[in-house]
């Protein structure tokens, strides 16, 4: 089970949160080329080691957290807020 | 070896000294027609239908741990062909009707069992869903049955037909849908690929695909480099990362889902049940084992083991429908790595660099397209070009708004 730290309330289990997908990817700009768009919408780089992305705290309080997390051992490394900008490891997890 | 009957009465009286191995453990040649990265049951069967197929031996299929080791070794088992949009329709009913002749056609006892896929519906608009997709199915040649409740209680008794939040309205029937042996498909694919010249490559990692003048002409191994005219990527789970190594970026996401078998009990359930809304399907293997799974665990992972709010939630779907199963004891549970593309629906197609070839993007429907996926692959690398039934599944689908999304939820991997 992960234990995801919010920011907000603090460390609870994942079964209050929603997963919504990586948290690298950003809307472009409305002008942006079609390529941009196409690879805004469907193309990830679906790492096999630490992964940025979201979680929204479904039962809790409703914000979306920002978590980097191994897809190998699963285990978290940080949670933060939306804008913040979270450190991602070199290396493979410590586990 | 063939295997018959006789076979079998005269390895009995011999003492069973005399059965050969299945396949060879050869040495890596320096040089193929076509390599196949990737020994699951889609390799394996790209190789046999290169080789049946299309004549093309000089083959290699490259694993990186032994052949069957991945997602065919970690299915339910599962097969059907009750899809609603025609490029899946007739792709999957290739597979069911592969699927029938399966075993006489590489010789091997596959356990093929028809023993019919019901979908459970609850409420007249899932009715109508349902009665929608069967009529797709029947125009397309595929038998589908809307069984009613008084049928579903002679087929399925020990369901929970007055559940007070889902009460059984009846069930959607596709009776060629069943099951099959999955280690047998890859060990059958494997023996009747190696017996045609195909080389099996095991414990043999590809780290890198050398490409030169936007062409691919071999693969780096742990055992060096093997050169090849024509180069297939079969490898779903990993794909992204072994697409990676082409420079090739793909609409896909790595996630986990699990699948659960209890103890051995007598007969309980002797068809295929799924059960939708609750996220929960069920068969019953012929060893007694209850086999059952539900949905993914909904977050990208590459580790083949999945966590307990999931397992949780598919006992929940169990004892919601199938309450008699309650104090039956579960025995293991797996996980498994699926591609999942941002439509729901496969790639078996070029790639944009030239001999060059890619199947993946299974979702968690792959094993029930095993021959047809095999067979279609083949076609594509033997003539570089798609057949009719895999033309639809390219990645280009998603640049020109051609998705095929079964399920109608849009590009999130993770719900599809």
């Amino acid at each position: 089970m992960h234990q995801i730290d919010c920011p907000w309330c603090g460390v609870r289990d994942e079964t209050e949160f929603q997963y919504q997908g990586d948290a690298t990817v950003i809307r472009p700009a409305p002008d942006a080329s079609e390529e941009t768009f196409f690879k805004y919408v469907y193309v990830r780089d679906n790492p096999k080691g630490w992964h940025t992305e979201w979680w929204h705290h479904l039962g809790g309080c409703r914000q979306w957290v920002k978590v980097v997390r191994h897809t190998v051992s699963h285990e978290i490394h940080a949670t933060g807020r939306a804008q913040d900008k979270l450190p991602v490891p070199d290396e493979g997890p410590k586990s | 070896m063939r295997y018959s009957a006789l076979s079998i009465l005269k390895q009995g009286l011999t003492g069973h000294k005399g059965w050969p191995r299945m396949w060879r453990d050869p040495v890596p040649k320096d040089h193929y027609d076509v390599i196949i990265i990737g020994g699951g049951g889609h390799g394996l069967a790209t190789a046999y239908y290169l080789a049946r197929e299309h004549g093309i031996t000089n083959v290699a299929v490259i694993e990186k741990g032994w052949i069957g080791g991945g997602n065919v070794g970690r299915n339910t088992t599962i097969v059907r062909s009750n899809y609603m949009l025609p490029p899946n329709t007739h792709f999957y009913e290739k597979s069911m009707k592969l699927w029938e002749g399966l075993e006489q056609d590489f010789n091997f006892n596959a356990m093929v069992s028809q023993r019919g896929v019901i979908n459970l519906f609850h409420s007249d608009p899932q009715r109508d869903a349902f009665a929608r997709r069967g009529n797709a199915m029947r125009l397309a040649g595929i038998d589908a049955e809307l069984v009613d409740p008084a049928q579903l209680k002679a087929l399925v008794p020990v369901l929970d037909f007055d559940n007070a939040r889902f009460p059984i309205r009846g069930g959607l029937m596709q009776r060629r849908g069943g099951t099959v042996r999955h280690d047998a498909v890859a060990w059958g694919y494997a023996r009747g690929a190696d017996s045609r010249g195909v080389d099996i490559l095991q414990n043999c990692e590809v780290k890198d695909i050398r490409i030169e003048g936007g062409r691919a002409i071999g693969v780096e191994t742990l055992k060096g480099f093997i050169g090849a005219n024509k180069v297939g990527m079969a490898v779903a789970g990993h794909t992204s990362a072994v697409a990676k190594m082409a420079g090739i970026e793909l609409p896909v996401e790595s996630h986990v889902l699990q699948a659960f078998v209890s103890e051995g009990i007598k007969p309980l359930i002797d068809t295929v049940v799924t059960f939708g809304a609750g996220h929960f399907y069920i068969s019953q293997s012929d060893k007694g084992g209850l086999v059952f799974g539900g949905d993914l665990d909904g977050y990208n992972s590459y580790a083949q083991r999945g966590n307990m709010p999931m397992m949780e939630h598919v006992m929940a779907g169990g004892m919601a429908i199938m309450p008699a199963i309650g104090r039956v004891r579960m025995l293991r549970h797996w996980g498994g790595i699926m591609d999942m593309s941002f439509d729901g629906s496969p790639f078996i197609c070029k790639t944009g660099i030239d001999s060059l070839y890619l199947n993946g993007g299974w979702c968690y429907g792959g094993f029930k397209a095993t021959p047809a996926s095999g067979w279609c692959f083949a076609h594509t690398i033997a003539k570089d070009a798609p057949h009719e039934l895999n033309a639809a599944f390219t990645i280009e689908r998603f640049r020109e708004g051609r998705m095929i999304d079964e399920k109608g939820v849009g590009p999130n991997p993770w719900v599809q």
